[in-house]
């Protein structure tokens, strides 16, 4: 079926791959720091010392997108650019200067606008903060992605199209398609940094949420299913369990992640037909994630020791079980009579960090301990930091979405009660004192994934430093000699 | 007459959610019948499993060959 020939590693553009991954490192570690200062805000608001730049409201939009797009994006960039080479046994399309184009023009504008986010500058769109300008260079940046992309996909060596790149070419298509049209905006100047948006009320709001909503399907979801179809397999050492299953689990995901977003906006001014709409299609896409899951999971069938003797197996296979659980809970969440008790509530922000720490980031740090080393053709410095890392980052995760339950449930229950005679049973302060003990156990869950990330860096430092010096000692020898 | 009633319905925008619904549906059905109704084509399809192993000097696949397919 395809060119077995094995080709040799030098053959790819490696360099791209190998700087999108430590700014991946990079602004995890910064994007979750920010994060856990925020969570600490809420538990200790004294943290915000009066400073405007730093309060929650500021720095929120930094976390979310120093995480999201920072960490996350630039492990998509260096993930998708490594399989697609791979896959199609071909060099990355456009040289080298089109791939650094995409890697400096994605950070500046992540920095850019970050920056802008300390100093108020913001569209106020969750997820799409940056205003029109930084807007217009990520359109820029994105075309030019898709390009090297496509091109490099129709210069393959290998017949068949992987299903990664499936996931990874719907995933560059879709958040072209959101981007675009969320953020159809009018600059008030030329040289001004404010912009309106040319929707208006429930338009705006719905158009804002199917932004939102495929954000997490098609940027947090579908790339990151490419990424596990194929490190999973790969470490693994086995193929993936059924590559059928795969093509349903693509479409299916296709076709429904579009219609889903508007159950973010349950019981407001919306018509009562989408949010409807929204539930049904919500609760039909645990179908196919939970397909997809299962096709993942058992491609480990008949290795299942690897879950007790190869850490990075524990970080893929556990990314899985959490997207598992994560998109069981979505569906569940958007029943609009349980939206009712959860809405507005924390309960939403531990459903989002289960998939964004417990999927996302641990199936990103799995991929990356397996593929860091074969970037710098070495080994990991130390597999026993690769355990260390997984238990932070396993206990960090656990102790964040449960105490979000405890918070976000009994904060609903405690807004949602009367007394025996119509009125609210608890006052809003009340309701804050009783959420302080879990809004502390979050900090600290936080605090222990960071810690996680540092001994990530540590170790990716250790393993690259190592790397260089061997390459280094032959040509010593050859010169003593 | 019948052909042009559909077409007008079809063409109605108050009936979008309706003709996307059947366009959709009958789409991914014929994905499914397509993936799973033939058996060579099963065996054609399974074989791309393997694609990730074809340029790599650790790991070899664990079972069966890759089958002969098309582009």
């Amino acid at each position: 079926m395809a060119h077995s020939a094995v080709v040799s590693s030098e053959q790819y553009n490696y360099e791209i791959v190998k700087k999108f991954a430590i700014a991946a490192i990079v602004w995890g570690i910064a994007g979750m720091t920010a994060g856990v200062y925020i969570a600490s805000e809420l538990a200790w608001p004294f943290l915000n010392f009066d400073i405007a730049q730093i309060t929650f409201g500021r720095l929120r939009p930094v976390h979310t997108s120093g995480v999201i797009f920072g960490f996350g994006g630039n492990a998509l960039f260096a993930t998708s650019y490594y399989i697609v080479q791979r896959t199609c046994q071909t060099r990355l399309a456009g040289g080298t200067f089109w791939p650094n184009f995409t890697f400096w023009g994605w950070n500046l504008c992540i920095a850019i606008a970050g920056t802008g986010y300390l100093f108020g500058i913001s569209q106020g769109r969750e997820y799409a903060e940056p205003e029109w300008y930084i807007d217009l260079a990520i359109a820029v940046v994105w075309v030019v992605y898709f390009l090297i992309y496509t091109v490099t996909l129709v210069r393959r060596n290998q017949p068949h199209i992987y299903v990664a790149n499936w996931f990874f070419m719907s995933f560059i298509l879709a958040t072209a398609l959101l981007h675009i049209f969320n953020n159809l905006a009018m600059p008030v100047s030329l040289l001004g940094v404010k912009s309106y948006s040319l929707f208006s009320g429930v338009q705006d709001a719905m158009t804002q949420w199917w932004y939102g909503h495929n954000a997490v399907g098609f940027f947090l979801t579908a790339a990151f299913l490419g990424m596990m179809y194929y490190f999973v397999p790969k470490q693994a050492g086995r193929p993936v369990y059924s590559y059928r299953l795969s093509i349903v689990h693509f479409w299916a995901l296709s076709f429904m992640y579009m219609w889903v977003g508007t159950h973010h906006l349950h019981w407001t001014a919306i018509p009562d037909w989408t949010s409807s709409l929204a539930a049904v299609f919500s609760i039909l896409l645990l179908m196919p994630s939970w397909g997809g899951m299962i096709n993942g999971i058992m491609t480990l069938s008949g290795a299942w020791d690897k879950l007790r003797t190869d850490p990075i197996m524990m970080f893929l296979i556990t990314s899985l079980s959490f997207y598992g659980m994560s998109t069981f809970e979505g569906p569940m969440m958007s029943l609009k009579s349980v939206n009712a008790l959860s809405h507005y509530t924390d309960w939403t922000v531990g459903h989002v960090h289960s998939g964004a720490l417990g999927w996302v980031a641990m199936v990103s740090i799995g991929s990356f301990y397996h593929m860091i080393p074969r970037l710098w053709n070495t080994t990991i410095y130390s597999s026993k930091l690769i355990y260390t890392h997984f238990f932070l980052a396993t206990i960090g995760v656990i102790l964040y979405i449960t105490a979000l339950w405890v918070s976000g449930i009994g904060q609903g229950l405690m807004l949602r009660a009367f007394d025996e005679y119509g009125n609210l049973a608890y006052t809003f302060v009340e309701t804050v004192t009783f959420m302080h003990g879990p809004l502390v156990a979050r900090a600290i869950g936080g605090m222990f994934f960071v810690s996680g990330m540092l001994v990530m860096a540590y170790n990716v430092y250790m393993t690259i430093t190592r790397a260089k010096q061997e390459e280094k000692t032959p040509v010593i020898a050859v010169a003593q000699a | 007459m019948m052909l042009a009633d559909l077409w007008m319905w079809i063409t109605d925008l108050g009936n979008s959610k309706m003709v996307a619904l059947v366009i959709f549906f009958t789409t991914f059905v014929g994905i499914v019948l397509y993936v799973y109704s033939n058996k060579a084509r099963s065996e054609r399809l399974e074989s791309y499993r393997y694609v990730p192993f074809l340029d790599d000097d650790e790991h070899k696949p664990q079972a069966g060959s890759p089958k002969q397919g098309e582009k």
